[in-house]
């Protein structure tokens, strides 16, 4: 797809977390594909399923050839029947398999709500532990190129809210790799959300198989200014916010949360206790989203610390426009972190 | 090519405008996207021109359609304003829906063109329900849905024929089966390829047409309109036509890694146009001059459409939240 080739040399790569390091770098794609290989090597249990997971795209390579290798069995093409195959997934998972299921677009999940929500995360719950259901369900937000408003959401918030799911959000890739080898190793279902301007973000990925802890955030850059808590995407304008920022003398610390659900509040509130302020940057609508929740945790556990209004940075109240011009107004970036610091500073 | 004997002049050269029109758009789309001026990802409907033009010819200008992804073609044979249709893959403020959409979001409810939905199957029960208001209303309207075969498996599609058939509802369903969801071939997806086969579970007609032939689905097109029309309930019809380009975008550049090669040269043995336009010089209908004289008219108009598109101005950035409510 042509327009996904541009798309793709729109998006910037984002920082190095090992510039100028001789280790070996995977970008975000291959990462997910070696964690997707390793799992499919070392677990029987382990199969893939999703439109075109097997076609000469690979989703975006995190597929590539992985049918080729392990079987059409293990590794397969579905009907565009999502809330069925995910109903599917999820039997699977209960009767002791380990699914993952890949998509496209959050935006498709939305058709399969039921499965996930009604059936996938009461499973546990409503049978007493009888039964668990250890499913992965993989999304890449999309965004630009007129992608518009049914190919570009994120819907995390709709997940967050749902007892009884996991949501992972990873921005690296090397936080790509272990969280996606600690979502198919987990009992339960698991919601791993991606973005598609990450993908070209390349990091050190060890060869060995290595999962990271759910509920474990990250500081992706210490300060004292200010604490800017990211979500995937977010991070990286987060930490050219703060770069910029550094020009003016502030020292922001950027939290990358990695995972949604468990959340990591000790590593908010402990950041928050030291800078007195706090911006969450997110991928998704603002009003009632992940921020507000984020911002309420922080105002009920850590009301002390705070010394100026929180601030949100996420996207307005309106479906996500085609035309260009209007998704640079509606995206918020570095820039919008940075006055929302401002405000907030000293 | 099915005999087109007994259809009016007038008509038969309508349908060979609009298909000429909707191949010379797609052409003019994909010689241009390189640009990059095009912000938006399209989905060229050539090869499948005849299904788009056969269908929305017998319908009257404020029956109802309901398109999806692959619009270019519905919209353009509903009768749609060509210079919005550019405009709106220009992503101007003129486009058809106000550089909002793009190319897989076309509207023109002048011409009963309700929407596109680019979730795929989206469009099939908003199609249903337009026909239930105009049960309602006893407006003697008819809604088309256009969807792919990809869209036939989705569970909505069979929810909507069952409340349609039992309601007897004033809608025709038309499959587009292109036999491709991006680069997955039906036979990977569906247990049994023949389509037209399910809605007799409902006891819903249903036929499977030639699609590449525009008199096959002509003629059937106006059966299920008329008998649908007159109250006696939904139709169905698979339209069988071949997606000559990649899933979207111009070209097609990983086709020897997912086409069958010997049905891509069975099928390119096929061309809604040439074959169409064969007939209508056969039956002296169609003449050179006449040929030429309709490709003057129609490549002026996209030359218009297209300097309109370009000439137009963006939406103005500080409206982003503006028609989130009415
Ligand atoms: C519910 C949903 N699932 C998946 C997609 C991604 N997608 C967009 S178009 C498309 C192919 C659909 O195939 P078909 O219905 O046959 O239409 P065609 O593209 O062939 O015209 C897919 C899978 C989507 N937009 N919506
Ligand atoms: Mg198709």
């Amino acid at each position: 797809m042509p327009w996904t080739k541009i798309l793709i040399e729109q998006q910037e790569p984002g920082f190095d977390e090992h510039a100028g390091q001789d280790v070996r770098k995977l970008t975000f794609p291959q990462a997910l594909r070696e964690a997707m290989d390793q799992a499919l090597d070392r677990d029987e249990r382990v199969f893939v399923m999703g439109q075109g997971v097997d076609d000469p795209m690979g989703m975006f390579g995190t597929t590539l050839d992985l049918h080729k290798k392990y079987g059409g069995q293990r590794v397969f093409d579905t009907p565009l029947s999502e809330n069925g195959l995910t109903g599917v997934a999820v039997g699977a998972a209960i009767a002791g398999a380990r699914p993952v299921y890949v998509h496209n677009r959050p935006d498709f999940l939305l058709l399969a709500m039921d499965q996930i929500v009604n059936h996938a995360s009461k499973w546990s719950f409503m049978f007493g532990g009888h039964v668990n259901c250890p499913l992965v369900i993989r999304a890449v937000i999309g965004r630009g190129w007129g992608s518009a408003a049914q190919h570009s959401q994120s819907l995390h918030g709709l997940f967050m809210h749902i007892p009884g799911l996991k949501l992972v959000m990873p921005s690296t890739a090397y936080d790509a790799k272990g969280l996606l080898i600690t979502s198919i190793a987990d009992d339960n279902p698991v919601i791993f959300i991606e973005h598609r301007w990450l993908y070209k973000h390349e990091s050190h990925v060890p060869e060995e198989l290595y999962s990271i802890p759910f509920g474990k955030g990250i500081v992706r850059r210490q300060g004292k200014d200010a604490t800017v808590v990211g979500i995937s995407y977010m991070v990286i304008e987060a930490l050219r916010a703060a770069e910029k920022l550094a020009e003016d003398g502030y020292e922001i610390e950027v939290i990358d949360l990695r995972t949604l659900k468990p959340l990591d509040e000790e590593i908010v509130l402990q950041s928050v206790e030291k800078t007195g302020r706090l911006v969450i940057a997110d991928t998704d609508w603002v009003t009632g989203g992940a921020g507000a929740e984020i911002a309420a945790m922080v105002a009920q556990k850590g009301f002390n610390h705070i010394k100026a209004p929180i601030k949100r940075v996420g996207w307005p109240d309106v479906p996500i426009p085609a035309s260009y011009v209007l998704e640079n107004a509606f995206y918020p970036g570095a820039e919008d972190i940075i006055n929302a610091v401002r405000r907030i500073a000293k | 090519m099915t005999d087109h004997s007994g259809i009016p002049t007038e008509i038969l050269l309508k349908l060979y405008v609009i298909i000429s029109k909707i191949r010379r758009v797609e052409l003019r789309i994909e010689s241009l996207y390189h640009e990059d001026e095009m912000k938006t990802p399209v989905h060229l409907c050539l090869g499948q021109e005849a299904i788009s033009a056969g269908v929305c010819a017998t319908l009257q200008t404020d029956d109802y359609v309901f398109s999806n992804h692959r619009s270019h073609g519905h919209y353009i044979a509903k009768g749609g304003d060509l210079p919005a249709m550019i405009a709106e893959l220009y992503c101007k403020e003129t486009g058809c829906s106000r550089g909002r959409g793009g190319s897989m979001h076309l509207v023109d409810t002048s011409v009963g063109l309700l929407g596109s939905s680019s979730i795929v199957g989206g469009g099939i029960p908003l199609a249903v329900g337009a026909a239930l208001a105009s049960v309602l209303r006893g407006d003697g309207r008819v809604t088309v849905v256009f969807f792919g075969d990809g869209a036939s498996e989705e569970g909505v599609l069979y929810e909507s024929m069952n409340f349609a058939a039992l309601k007897k509802l004033p809608v025709v369903f038309v499959c587009e089966n292109n036999f491709y969801s991006v680069c997955s071939h039906q036979t990977a997806r569906q247990a049994n390829n023949d389509i037209s086969m399910r809605p007799r579970a409902f006891e819903m007609p249903s036929s499977r047409v030639d699609g590449v032939d525009v008199i096959d689905v002509f003629r059937k097109t106006m059966d299920a309109v008329n008998r649908t029309r007159s109250g006696k309930g939904p139709s169905f019809l698979e339209c069988r036509a071949y997606r000559w380009r990649g899933h979207a975008g111009a070209g097609d550049n990983l086709k020897s890694q997912y086409r069958k090669l010997d049905e891509w040269d069975q099928w390119m043995t096929r061309d809604p146009l040439q074959e169409y336009e064969k007939a209508l010089v056969a039956g002296n209908i169609l003449t050179e001059k006449k040929k030429k004289q309709i490709t003057e008219t129609i490549d002026k108009e996209i030359d218009e459409a297209f300097s309109f598109a370009q000439a137009s101005p963006l939406p103005n950035e500080k409206e982003v939240t503006k028609y989130l409510y009415s």
